[in-house]
């Protein structure tokens, strides 16, 4: 038996109260990546966005957009 | 949520049986009351003012009636303002269902994610449901409030499980999210509800409803 897990996962957010979550997984992922431009990559500030995207979004998503940015065709505003 | 649906049905089979108690009584006191052998030469009357008012009055108030808890469920459903202790996410394939679960990830790489096929009729064992049963459940832990997310990979799919008052869309490129409370422990099946290809049939969905502290066992197994 490896490590004790922790039960939690991305809020409830009040801006995606709908059915529809696309967005929410999008937004959590740009916050991500516009915190780790703003503080760096070290600290842990910026930890918490990304388990929230990885808690909402598809991982095939993530990957695609991963592949995206590295390419800068990334479609948001980073 | 399916305690709200159970409560709707029950307030509804009230109104239910006590228009058909109603309107039975009404019939065999008429067929009674009004024989060809009691009452030979019927009367005719052609208005009734106040009737007419009644049985305006009293059909609307019973909808009414019935609309108040209705809306109140169709509107509750939609909520999602419980945080979650879980997410996991539902993706529809071409013909099966692939399961992730994300919680636990500390890079964008690990995470839970397993496919979810249905088992061929060959291979059933004694007492598993022919085109229900899958080789790999979606494990949740009962009493817990759960967020799953439906989507898709190729066409629309949709993700239902009746026991759970559930069905949801699963459409490419758009996440749905529905609120799920399993209030028992137990095995929960459902099928693919949005005719997606030649194997639609063929791509049931199976909850395993587990206690919490085996649901963490089970992701301590999985995980790492």
């Amino acid at each position: 038996m490896g490590k004790e897990i922790e039960l939690k996962t991305a809020p409830a957010d009040y801006r995606f109260p709908t059915t529809n979550q696309t967005r929410h997984c999008f937004t959590r992922y740009i916050e991500f990546h516009r915190c780790v431009a703003a503080k760096g990559d070290e600290g842990n500030d910026c930890e918490r966005f990304a388990k929230y995207y990885r808690s909402l979004c598809p991982s095939e998503w993530v990957e695609r957009w991963n592949e995206q940015r590295e390419n800068g065709t990334f479609p948001g505003p980073l | 949520m399916m305690q709200g649906i159970m409560d709707l049905h029950h307030d509804i089979f009230f109104f239910l049986i006590l228009i058909l108690v109603f309107v039975l009584w009404i019939l065999v006191g008429a067929l009674w009351h009004f024989h060809y052998k009691k009452n030979p030469i019927p009367q005719r009357i052609v208005h009734g003012t106040t009737i007419e008012i009644l049985w305006t009055i009293f059909p609307s108030l019973i909808l009414m009636f019935i609309a108040i808890p209705s809306f109140a469920l169709l509107y509750a459903m939609d909520e999602v303002v419980v945080d979650p202790a879980i997410t996991m996410k539902a993706i529809g394939h071409q013909w099966y269902w692939t399961y992730e679960y994300s919680d636990y990830n500390s890079s964008d790489e690990e995470s839970l994610t397993f496919d979810s096929y249905m088992i061929p009729e060959d291979d059933l064992e004694l007492g598993q449901l022919r085109l229900l049963e899958v080789d790999n459940r979606l494990v949740v832990p009962a009493n817990s409030h759960l967020r799953l997310l439906v989507t898709s990979a190729d066409v629309l799919h949709s993700w239902a499980v009746p026991s759970l008052g559930v069905k949801c869309d699963a459409v490419p490129g758009r996440l749905n999210q529905i609120s799920i409370l399993v209030q028992r422990e137990g095995v929960y099946y459902g099928q693919c509800s949005e005719i997606c290809g030649t194997n639609h049939a063929f791509m049931p969905i199976v909850v395993e409803a587990l206690s919490l502290k085996d649901y963490c066992d089970w992701v301590d197994i999985h995980q790492f």
